[in-house]
C-alpha cells in the first residue's frame, strides 16, 4: 500500500467515523480538564490587576474566544477549498461542521467584551477597529450558515458555501485593515485597548490553558457534528 | 472572446432600455433612503453636511443590492443562462460583461444624481468632484462582488434577504473608503489615499471576480 492511499484513508466518511467517535471522546474529556484547571488558575491563583481589579479575569474567556473565533474562519475556508478542489465529501462536511462552532466563539468573544468594556471602558460597545471587525466576522459566518440551510441539495449546498468562504477569507485581512483605517480616521485616543505589556506568568498560563482547552473544545464540537452529519447524509 | 462580451454588454443594455421602470426603480429607491434621514434625525444644517458622505454611500449600497436580485434571474428563467454557460465564450468574460451592464444601468446613474442628493444636505461645493469620483470607482466594485452574491443565491427561496445577509458584510471596505475619501476631504485633507485604495479594490474585484461569478453560476445552475 502506498503512501498516497495511506493519506486518503481517512478521507472517506465511513473509515473517518470511528476514528472521529475516539478523538472527539478524548478531545471532551481533556478540554474539560484543561477548563478545569485553566478557570481555577485564572480565579484564583492569578494575582489581581493593578489597574482594573477583578474585572480583567474575563480575559481567561475573551481572549482565547477571540483567537479561536478567527482562526477558526480560516480553518473552515481551508476545509471548504479542499472539498471543492479535490471534490471530497468529508472537507465539505468538515466545513459546514466546524461553522457553527466558530460562530459562537465569536459570539462569546464579542459578549465577554461586552461585560468586560463596562467596567473598564464605561460602554457595552464602543466602535473599536477589533470589536468592529469581530462583528463582521460575525456576520460572514452567519451568512455561510444561512447561505448552506437555503439550499436543499447537499451538494450544491457544499460547494457555494465553499465558494463564500473562500470570498470571505480574502476579504477578511481587507475589512480589518479598513475598519482599522477607520477607527484611526473617525475616532481619536478616546478609548485604548492596550493593556499593562507586562503579564504576571500565572496570567499567561492561565490564558494558555483557557486557550488549550478551547482549542480541544473546537475540535470535539466538530468532530461530533461531523459525524451528525455524515450519519445524516450517507 | 471581446464580441462576446460587447454583444452581451449591448444586449443586457437594450433590455434595460425595454425596461425602464426597473432601472427607475433603483434610482428612486436611492433618492427616498437618503430623503429619508433628514425626516428621521431633523434638519439641522451642520448635522447633515456631517453626515452626508456616509448617508449617500450607504443608499448606494442598498440601491446597488437592490438590484443586484435581477441580475441573473431572468437569464435563468428563460433559459438564456445555460446556454451562456454551454456557449465557447468564457463564462467569466460573459459575467464580466453582465457585470458591466449592470453597472452601467444601476451604478452610473447613481454617480450622476449623487450631487442632487449632496445639493440637499448642504454639503459644499468643493466636494462634489470628490463624491463623484469616490462612487465612480467605488460602485463597480460594489457590483463585482454582489454578483457573486447573487449567482450564489439563484433561484433559492428568500434570496433577496439571504443576498444581503451574505453581500453586505463584505461591502464594508467599499463604505468605508468611499465615505471616507468626502470626509477627508471635507476635513481639507488631500483624499488621494482613499480614492486610491478604491482604485485598489476595483483592479483585484474586476480582475478576480469574474471568475468566481462563472464558478458560482455553474455551482447554480448544474
Amino acid at each position: 500500500m502506498s503512501a498516497a492511499i495511506r493519506w486518503f484513508w481517512f478521507a472517506s466518511p465511513q473509515t473517518f467515523f470511528p476514528l472521529a467517535g475516539r478523538i472527539a471522546l478524548a478531545c471532551w474529556v481533556l478540554a474539560a480538564l484543561l477548563a478545569g484547571a485553566g478557570l481555577y488558575v485564572g480565579f484564583f491563583v492569578a494575582p489581581t490587576d493593578a489597574q482594573q481589579g477583578e474585572a480583567y479575569r474575563i480575559i481567561f474567556i475573551h481572549v482565547p474566544a477571540a483567537w479561536m473565533s478567527m482562526f477558526l474562519y480560516v480553518v473552515m475556508a481551508f476545509w471548504a477549498a479542499l472539498g471543492l478542489a479535490f471534490n471530497t465529501r468529508l472537507s465539505s462536511m468538515m466545513a459546514s461542521a466546524i461553522a457553527p462552532t466558530g460562530a459562537l466563539f465569536t459570539f462569546v468573544a464579542l459578549w465577554t467584551g461586552a461585560l468586560w468594556g463596562r467596567p473598564t471602558w464605561g460602554a457595552y460597545w464602543v466602535w473599536d477597529a477589533r470589536l468592529t471587525s469581530e462583528l463582521i466576522l460575525l456576520f460572514l459566518y452567519l451568512g455561510f450558515m444561512a447561505l448552506q440551510a437555503a439550499i436543499d441539495d447537499p451538494r450544491r449546498a457544499d460547494r457555494a458555501g465553499a465558494l463564500l468562504a473562500i470570498v470571505g477569507v480574502v476579504n477578511v485581512p481587507i475589512i480589518y485593515f479598513s475598519v482599522q483605517w477607520w477607527n484611526t480616521l473617525h475616532q481619536g485616543a478616546s478609548v485604548s485597548l492596550t493593556r499593562a505589556p507586562s503579564m504576571a506568568a500565572t496570567m499567561l498560563a492561565g490564558m494558555l490553558l483557557m486557550a488549550l482547552a478551547f482549542w480541544l473544545y473546537s475540535i470535539a464540537a466538530s468532530l461530533t457534528r461531523v459525524r451528525c452529519i455524515i450519519r445524516e447524509r450517507e | 472572446m471581446l464580441d462576446a462580451a460587447r454583444t452581451v454588454v449591448f444586449r443586457d443594455l437594450l433590455l434595460a432600455l425595454r425596461r425602464r421602470s426597473d432601472v427607475a426603480t433603483a434610482l428612486l429607491f436611492f433618492l427616498i433612503v437618503a430623503s429619508l434621514f433628514p425626516l428621521g434625525i431633523g434638519a439641522e444644517p451642520n448635522l447633515l453636511r456631517a453626515i452626508a458622505p456616509g448617508v449617500i454611500w450607504v443608499a448606494a449600497l442598498l440601491s446597488s443590492m437592490l438590484s443586484l436580485s435581477r441580475l441573473f434571474a431572468a437569464d435563468h428563467a428563460d433559459g438564456t443562462l445555460e446556454q451562456m454557460l454551454l456557449g465557447v465564450s468564457p463564462l467569466g468574460v460573459v459575467a464580466g460583461a453582465k457585470v458591466l451592464a449592470h453597472w452601467l444601468v444601476s451604478g452610473l446613474p447613481l454617480v450622476v444624481i449623487a450631487p442632487v442628493i449632496a445639493l440637499q444636505y448642504d454639503l459644499p461645493q468643493s466636494l462634489y468632484g470628490t463624491l463623484a469620483l469616490s462612487l465612480l470607482l467605488g460602485t463597480p466594485v460594489l457590483s463585482f462582488v454582489g454578483a457573486i452574491g447573487a449567482a450564489l443565491t439563484l433561484g433559492l427561496r428568500g434570496g433577496g434577504v439571504l443576498l444581503a445577509l451574505l453581500v453586505l458584510p463584505l461591502y464594508v471596505p467599499v463604505l468605508i473608503f468611499g465615505a471616507g475619501s468626502v470626509d477627508m476631504a471635507s476635513a481639507g485633507l488631500a483624499p488621494d489615499g482613499q480614492l486610491l485604495l478604491l482604485a485598489a479594490l476595483l483592479v483585484v474585484s474586476a480582475a478576480f471576480a469574474p471568475w468566481a461569478i462563472a464558478a458560482a453560476l455553474r455551482i447554480s445552475t448544474e
